[in-house]
């Protein structure tokens, strides 16, 4: 599903953030990626929904060399991940159910599937009674959900997931572990780029380690 | 399709939401619009009032031929059918005296003095339409006219005509110029003005992209917004140029008053206000979408 080859990311300024990798990673996998910070975690999941392009090597989604797309190609190959990031991305401006209507508009669903969907994605993350709260009354892990019920009230078919859990304690982190899970179980393939040792070992994935841009397992 | 008219929808209410949001940077925006188009649009009203002034909307030259006071009534079925067989005759209106009189006291004002005048002054008179209407042609006809009887005059209104002509030509480049600088005003506005959107809405069009938003996707807003600041200035214009139309036929309607005329200046027609709307609508947009293509181009992949 997802394909890296010999692939070489380099900034400008020459700092090599990725040397040489080659990755496989099969349809409905889990998979965690780990390795302290700057080893690389975040590039390669940017790589992969073409918000970054590899310098040499390929990468492929779908079959799709990711790396020469055409610009107005890269928007539907987007539309096959539910993307979190690190620092959320919310927009503070807009409800959490504007939030979460976001994809689906962009998408273009019709209003009524549309609304549907986002309550069913609210619900699963239990949102479902603050759909027009603005999301800085939200607490850190109430924040962290709603970007889940952002990234897959569209039903990707990869979940990209960058340090899902940075910033949440304990028990907020256990919560969204098995959030996640519940994903994979679904069918859903599910890539989580962490240093979080605890969350790893609670999902049991398949892991690839990343020591300063190569695979070191 | 029934999607696609909600996306449109949206568009259009996220576009009136958006210039309700700023009111008073919308308003100066759109009066600066307004009073750009104001300039150009005063000038073709004024350009279209004496040009319906002139009575002829393209001037063609025309012959007068006034005969003798003292000319019979068979005498002028005699040039009459002289003139119908000319062969460099396209059309000729006939004038009888008693009509110039009552024309005469109908549209110069002078009825009192017409009237006190006892008899009619006026000859009958021919308005002839030449084939040609070169100016060599014309005053071959004009001396080929003189010649008959009881021709007392003829006259040629070519020179007048062209100069009005000449005068209009200029006033249409006026028009035109003035019309291309300022369309140019409005074009830059409007880019600036979605430029600054772009950057203030910078995180929203990130995330837009990162989730699989298409550029034609964000750019519609833009477009949107662009297309109603160009038509809420458009129509700005046109209200600016009908309030000093206003001003100006409070002043004429005196002044004609006087010399016993009516004069009143007319506002844009009908079409004309259309194709004012459809035209600031179009540059709005059009500067929407070069500062959105131009903008939304630095969010793609590296």
């Amino acid at each position: 599903m997802v394909s890296f080859s010999q692939v070489t990311k380099r900034y400008p300024g020459g700092f090599e953030a990725l040397k040489a990798v080659s990755l496989d990673i099969q349809p409905g996998e889990m998979v965690v990626i780990t390795g302290h910070s700057g080893a690389g975690k975040s590039t390669l999941l940017k790589l992969m929904a073409d918000i970054e392009r590899p310098n040499t090597g390929t990468v492929l989604v779908n079959g799709q060399n990711v790396g020469t797309l055409r610009a107005s190609a890269i928007p539907f190959l987007r539309r096959n991940f539910g993307l979190m990031f690190q620092d959320h991305k919310l927009l503070y401006d807009r409800s959490v159910y504007q939030n979460v209507m976001l994809p689906l508009n962009i998408i273009g669903y019709g209003a009524e599937d549309a609304a549907k969907r986002v309550r069913a994605a609210l619900d699963k993350v239990g949102l479902l009674g603050k759909e027009k709260a603005l999301p800085v009354t939200l607490s850190g892990g109430e924040q962290q959900r709603l970007a889940i019920a952002r990234a897959i009230v569209h039903r990707p078919s990869i979940l990209l997931a960058d340090e899902p859990t940075a910033n949440l304690d304990a028990a907020y982190a256990a919560e969204l572990g098995e959030l996640l899970r519940s994903f994979h179980q679904v069918g859903v393939t599910v890539i989580i780029a962490t240093h979080d040792e605890q969350l790893a070992a609670r999902l049991q994935p398949r892991r690839i380690v990343l020591d300063t841009g190569r695979v070191v397992s | 399709m029934k999607n696609w008219l909600r996306q449109h929808g949206l568009c259009f209410a996220g576009a009136i939401a958006q210039l309700a949001r700023t009111p008073l940077a919308s308003l100066l925006n759109i009066g600066v619009i307004g009073v750009a188009l104001a300039l150009p649009l005063a000038f073709y009203v004024v350009l279209v009032n004496v040009q319906n002034l002139s009575h002829d909307k393209s001037p063609v030259p025309q012959v007068s031929l006034f005969l003798a006071l003292d000319a019979q009534a068979a005498d002028t079925r005699e040039i009459e059918s002289l003139l119908k067989k000319h062969s460099s005759v396209a059309k000729i209106r006939y004038i009888s005296r008693d009509q110039a009189l009552a024309d005469l006291k109908a549209k110069s004002g002078l009825a009192d003095v017409i009237g006190a005048l006892g008899g009619n002054p006026l000859p009958d008179g021919f308005v002839i339409d030449a084939k040609d209407n070169s100016a060599a042609a014309l005053e071959s006809l004009r001396d080929e006219f003189k010649k008959w009887p009881k021709v007392e005059h003829v006259q040629l209104d070519s020179a007048w005509a062209r100069r009005l002509d000449a005068a209009l030509q200029l006033g249409r480049l006026i028009v035109l110029v003035l019309g291309a600088l300022l369309a140019f005003a409005l074009v830059a506005v409007t880019f600036n003005t979605i430029r600054l959107q772009i950057v203030t809405q910078r995180d929203e069009i990130e995330v837009a992209k990162l989730i699989g938003a298409t550029n034609p996707f964000i750019r519609r807003p833009f477009l949107y917004y662009g297309a109603l600041l160009g038509l809420a200035g458009g129509l700005t214009g046109w209200l600016i140029t009908l309030g000093g139309l206003h001003l100006l036929n409070g002043r004429l309607s005196g002044l004609s008053d006087l010399y016993g005329a009516r004069l009143r200046l007319q506002h844009l027609s009908m079409p004309d206000t259309l194709s004012l709307c459809v035209f600031a609508a179009a540059l709005g947009w059009l500067g929407a979408w070069l500062s959105a293509s131009g903008n939304l181009a630095a969010f793609d992949p590296q």
